[in-house]
């Protein structure tokens, strides 16, 4: 504890060092998300143009494929959080990878829900089995079953290693899935409606898209943050820190 | 019929070999074979001691393919198109619903305790349950298969097909459904949460075994599909009992 070099990298794995850095950062956070999104929307429904051949509905863009992006990252970010705190005993990576998996299925979902809203203008349909929207359905089972093991056992040591085991095999058999359903949806479909033929996008269009990436990611990380705050506190309530923090708290109120 | 106890002719001072006994209805004296052989026969013999249990996924399986045409209409065009792919449905369904009892029994009386403790590798005891478990649940469906390929108007070459996807992808939902049970073992909900665990990652074989009748129905060739199912065979052989062995490891401990 005496030199601050070299950079120890496991001092915020410490539960109650992670809880006072989290507890800093989280109001940073919440201003970036929000200062993010209100650019981001504001660019992509007012400033930028309205698309030659999708008129205004195309502006889901700004919000669907952000939220895709995002959900698809953080269902490898929980993989790989599960499987640290599986394979070190890392107790607070454990947390972090059970905090991801709402988030994660919250962006997953509303990237399909926004998806159907942008298909029936464009498509003329709610939902076609395109090996994308396939491959995003069966991520968001992907985690609710997480979710749901996590939740179904009671033993925390027990329920992060299954967990872990599951989100390692779920991320083992994602691109088979995908590569499967591709297949399979060009054998039914032949080329239909491709959702992958994007045309070159306008800078202004690409900027909005960032920004609300950018946000969306600020958001993923605040809510996780607090998430696992809730969760180290539930885990750690026996300890002296946290028994010091609630009485510091009812000191002061 | 007697309590499980009494018929499983072993006691935890046999170990490292869970010994068939010299009676054995399968084979040779027990001791002489590897304890691997002898945890396949023992299962086998479980099997045949509990005959109504052990046909029960055939049942299930006959009965919920005959829904179908009562559900859709009796056409045969409709069903000759359909067949593959309900046929291929209820066998995964008949395959997850069995699979939840796979090591349940096991872990209700203790002796799973004593498999592991045994010396055995948790690999091999997971291997030879997989392979058990087909041997029980997967065969009985091939040999139901081409009567609903008769009742559901199927060409001869089609069921002919039928009968080699679910030949080389039965084995792999025994061997995935191994995973999910070892993964939700003693929990309450464990039935339910198997199956969906476990489904989204059936998904290939589901896609690859209902596509090469598909294929055989409308004059191509299914060597493709074959092949694919194949590799997913041997893939999920090697991986999905390292899987289940950390899993029964992870709830176990």
């Amino acid at each position: 504890m005496t030199s601050p070099l070299p950079l120890r990298w496991f001092t915020f794995a410490a539960p109650s060092r992670f809880y006072a850095l989290s507890g800093a950062l989280l109001p940073w956070l919440w201003t970036v998300t929000v200062g993010l999104a209100v650019a981001g929307l504001y660019i992509g429904f007012f400033v930028a143009p309205s698309d030659a051949t999708q008129g205004q509905a195309y502006r889901v863009i700004f919000i669907h494929v952000p939220a895709a992006w995002v959900g698809m990252v953080l269902y490898l970010a929980m993989a790989f959080w599960a499987a640290v705190g599986w394979a070190f005993n890392a107790r607070l990576a454990s947390m972090v990878a059970r905090a991801i998996a709402p988030t994660g299925a919250l962006f997953t979902f509303v990237a399909l829900w926004t998806g159907a809203f942008w298909g029936r203008p464009t498509w003329g349909t709610w939902w076609v089995w395109d090996a994308r929207l396939t491959s995003t359905l069966v991520l968001l089972f992907l985690y609710l079953g997480f979710i749901a093991l996590v939740e179904a056992i009671d033993d925390t040591r027990r329920a992060d290693h299954a967990g872990a085991l599951l989100a390692l095999i779920g991320a083992v058999n994602v691109p088979i899935i995908y590569f499967s359903v591709r297949w399979w949806s060009t054998l039914h479909q032949g080329a239909t409606i491709s959702a992958t033929s994007a045309p070159k996008m306008a800078s202004i269009m690409l900027t909005a898209m960032l920004l609300m990436t950018f946000a969306f990611w600020a958001y993923a990380f605040a809510v996780v943050f607090a998430r696992t705050r809730a969760i180290v506190l539930e885990r750690e309530r026996d300890t002296e820190w946290v028994a010091a923090l609630s009485q510091g708290k009812k000191s002061t109120a | 019929m007697s309590s499980p106890a009494t018929i499983r002719p072993r006691s935890p001072q046999t170990a490292p070999a869970p010994r068939g006994g010299g009676d054995s209805a399968w084979g040779g004296p027990a001791h002489s074979r590897h304890p691997f052989t002898a945890l396949i026969a023992r299962d086998l013999r479980l099997a045949a001691r509990r005959r109504v249990e052990a046909l029960l996924p055939v049942a299930f399986f006959t009965v919920a393919a005959s829904l179908f045409p009562l559900g859709v209409g009796p056409e045969p065009q409709v069903l000759r198109q359909m067949a593959p792919g309900v046929v291929w449905v209820c066998a995964l369904l008949a395959s997850m619903l069995s699979v939840t009892q796979l090591y349940a029994q096991d872990h209700a009386d203790g002796s799973l305790e004593q498999l592991l403790l045994s010396g055995m590798p948790p690999v091999l005891v997971a291997l030879a349950k997989a392979i058990a478990h087909w041997l029980v649940t997967g065969l009985p469906l091939l040999v139901a298969a081409p009567i609903f390929g008769l009742l559901f108007d199927m060409s001869v070459p089609a069921i002919g097909a039928l009968l080699i996807t679910l030949a080389l992808g039965t084995p792999i939902l025994s061997f995935l459904g191994g995973v999910g049970a070892a993964l939700t073992l003693g929990l309450r909900s464990g039935g339910v949460l198997l199956i969906l665990l476990i489904l989204p990652l059936c998904i290939p074989a589901l896609i690859f075994g209902a596509g090469a009748v598909g294929a055989i129905e409308s004059g191509l060739s299914a060597r493709g599909h074959y092949s694919l199912l194949g590799a997913l065979l041997i893939t999920t052989a090697l991986l999905a009992p390292l899987a289940t062995a950390a899993a029964l490891r992870i709830s176990t401990e």
